[in-house]
């Protein structure tokens, strides 16, 4: 167990560099600290796997350093780093059983015969493989391979780390929502450093205390899934987590708040102080679906909205209104009823109403 | 539904009927005929059953002949396979080097068979051949035309050095084909080199190695113009394999009945034993 610290890191897989859309990593500095469980999210493409490969030695950063417990560990392998690693594509050794395959990392560790007897019984008892021991692996379906392949990564007990590439790609929804169970509770009981690759925020937010964003080779937030929620940091993560994601708003300075066509949007004191020391005219707002409020009437700070489709997703239902020259959703109760067409007057709470100035959230100063 | 009898659909067999016919079953005839009758000339001849074949089977020539080629067959085997191995194990995976690697292990191979013996005969004399020389400069009392154990090395040497290539490029395609994913999980797993070979590796290359083992077989087992080129045979009988005694019985001495009977049985050798590698290679692959 280690803390994993990754220091101006930055990757790129051409040989000479040009700009920075030869990046697959973008000057990332950032922790992970000692046996913390977390998830990293992001769109395909986003440098997620690029990363996990950078910490595991599979692949070598072009920039920058990856300290073990602050120890440079840049010019080590992954045979030195004893870090687990569990791949996107099952790898599973097919000349040999689903037993020597969860036996093979403790073999190559010397692990007495004993006790590999042992941990592999224990493993192949959580991952419900226990049945499948003496059978070839080349044999298995295809989620089964996907277990035994993430059995080779958690057999090993005194590891670095596990690093998890969207390891449960190929299983179906229910067995994945049990696997993500067991990996929590293998998580609680051995405090093992594990960091979950994938672009699915829902695995994310199951499996992890805290999770990274990562967007165009950055992370670009990392915190509990309630603040990645409540506060996106950046534009990308609004629009990325939750679902459907944040409404994003390009807005123009007005005299006292900013404006989107006719529409007026009021701001917080400070948000409007703040935005008066910044230069940039990208200014976006940001407002949840779940945080816009259904006005009785024409209220003081209402809009009137026209509404364009209403989806019903059984428990809530979410609507596509039209304000101004933009289009919303918001998400409203089961029993809210209103035609296709017709007006509703909507509200955005200014404690929920997020500023952003070039992509970033504009914070309150403390 | 109804079934329409109608036996014309046999006339689509036709062309693999024909096929068949031309590549492999009149001319085996051919043999067939001559292995059963004595023949003298046209017009002139006699059945004779299976005269012939008693005689090539108890044959005390051909029966060493045999033998010669069978320990010449499995040395090649032994040989051949692991170095073909090891060498695309040390090929470069890729770019030019790997090329460059690639067309200097192809070359024996478009080397004509004729060539092959040619160059060795001179290559190993001990006078003017640079390998023949050299061995005997180093004081090793070597001279192939005159030693049976410097006959077989040479005739072995030589067949290492056409052949092995096609092992190892059998082999370098294997390799190549094994996905990256697996190299990285090994390292992940901390596998040494030896459990990589044995558990990754090896496993992969299975099916070229059954081809590989199946075709050193055959060619070895059919060696003809190498040694004949090389030794002639000699000295003595010592490196006369079965193709070259034959070629002596049919075209030399023109004995036609015997012959035939022994490429039969000959060609049954090969048949039986290329399909106990096949069924013993592909059936270790069966199991829960």
């Amino acid at each position: 167990m280690a803390e994993i610290q990754l220091k101006s890191l930055a990757h790129s897989y051409s040989e000479s560099p040009a700009g920075p859309e030869d990046y697959a990593i973008r000057q990332l500095d950032h922790v992970w600290h000692k046996g913390g469980a977390y998830a990293l999210l992001g769109p395909s493409g986003c440098g997620k796997s690029t990363m996990l490969n950078i910490i595991s030695g599979l692949v070598q950063p072009s920039e920058g350093e990856v300290l073990f417990d602050g120890q440079r560990v840049n010019e080590l392998s992954p045979r030195e780093r004893n870090i687990a690693q569990v791949f996107q594509f099952p790898v599973v050794y097919d000349s040999m059983t689903v037993f020597e395959n969860l036996a093979f990392p403790l073999k190559n560790n010397k692990v007495p015969g004993a006790r590999i007897q042992t941990r592999v019984a224990e493993i192949a008892e959580i991952l419900e493989i226990a049945d499948k021991l003496h059978k070839k692996a080349r044999n298995l379906t295809a989620d089964e391979k996907q277990k035994v392949s993430m059995g080779r990564g958690l057999v090993r007990e005194d590891v670095t780390a596990i690093l998890f590439d969207e390891p449960l790609t190929v299983i179906d929804p229910a067995l994945k929502w049990k696997l993500r169970r067991k990996l929590k509770q293998i998580h609680e009981q051995f405090d093992i450093t594990m960091v979950y690759v994938t672009h699915d925020q829902l695995e994310a937010s199951t499996f992890a205390d805290k999770i990274a964003v990562m967007y165009d080779g950055q992370i670009v937030q990392f915190g509990t899934p309630i603040e990645l929620f409540e506060h996106p940091n950046h534009t990308f993560v609004g629009y990325f987590i939750g679902s459907p994601g944040m409404n994003l708003i390009d807005v123009e300075r007005s005299a006292d708040g900013v404006s989107f066509g006719a529409v007026r949007v009021a701001l917080q004191e400070w948000q409007i102080e703040r935005l008066q020391g910044l230069a940039s005219n990208n200014i976006k707002i940001g407002i949840r679906p779940e945080f816009i409020e259904l006005a009785s009437g024409a209220a003081e700070g209402s809009y009137q909205a026209e509404v364009l489709d209403m989806e019903d997703l059984g428990t809530y239902k979410i609507i596509t209104v039209r304000l101004g020259t933009q289009q919303l959703q918001v998400r409203m109760h089961e029993d809210f009823e209103a035609g296709i067409g017709s007006r509703v007057h909507l509200s955005f709470p200014p404690q929920w109403t997020m500023l952003y100035v070039d992509e970033f959230l504009v914070q309150e100063q403390s | 539904m109804d079934r329409i009898p109608d036996n014309r659909a046999w006339w689509l067999v036709l062309p693999v009927f024909l096929l068949v016919a031309f590549s492999a079953l009149i001319p085996l005839m051919t043999v067939v005929n001559y292995s059963v009758q004595d023949i003298f000339g046209p017009g002139q001849a006699y059945f004779v059953g299976t005269e012939w074949f008693r005689e090539v089977l108890t044959d005390q020539r051909l029966q060493d002949s045999l033998l010669r080629q069978f320990l010449f067959s499995g040395a090649v085997l032994l040989i051949q396979i692991p170095l073909g191995i090891g060498v695309a194990l040390l090929m470069p995976k890729s770019g030019i080097k790997g090329s460059l690697c690639l067309i200097l292990v192809a070359i024996p191979l478009l080397i004509p068979w004729n060539v092959v013996g040619t160059i060795w005969q001179i290559f190993a004399r001990g006078d003017i051949g640079l390998f023949g020389w050299g061995v005997n400069q180093l004081g090793v009392d070597y001279n192939y035309t005159g030693n049976t154990v410097d006959a077989w090395l040479t005739v072995l040497l030589m067949d290492v050095w056409h052949w092995t290539p096609l092992v190892a490029l059998l082999c370098y395609s294997g390799l190549r084909a094994i996905p990256e994913a697996f190299y990285q999980a090994a390292e992940i797993d901390r596998a040494s080199r030896w459990a990589v070979f044995r558990y990754i590796q090896l496993p992969r290359l299975k099916s070229v190695l059954v081809i590989a083992v199946l075709l050193r077989f055959m060619d070895s087992f059919m060696i003809y113009s190498e040694p004949f080129v090389l030794t002639g045979g000699g000295p003595g009988s010592s490196t006369t394999f079965l193709s070259q005694t034959l070629t002596t019985m049919a075209v030399g001495q023109f004995d036609l009945g015997r012959a035939a009977a022994f490429s039969l049985v000959y060609f049954l050798i090969v048949l039986l034993i290329s399909w106990l590698f096949f069924t013993a290679i592909t059936h270790a692959d069966k199991d829960t």
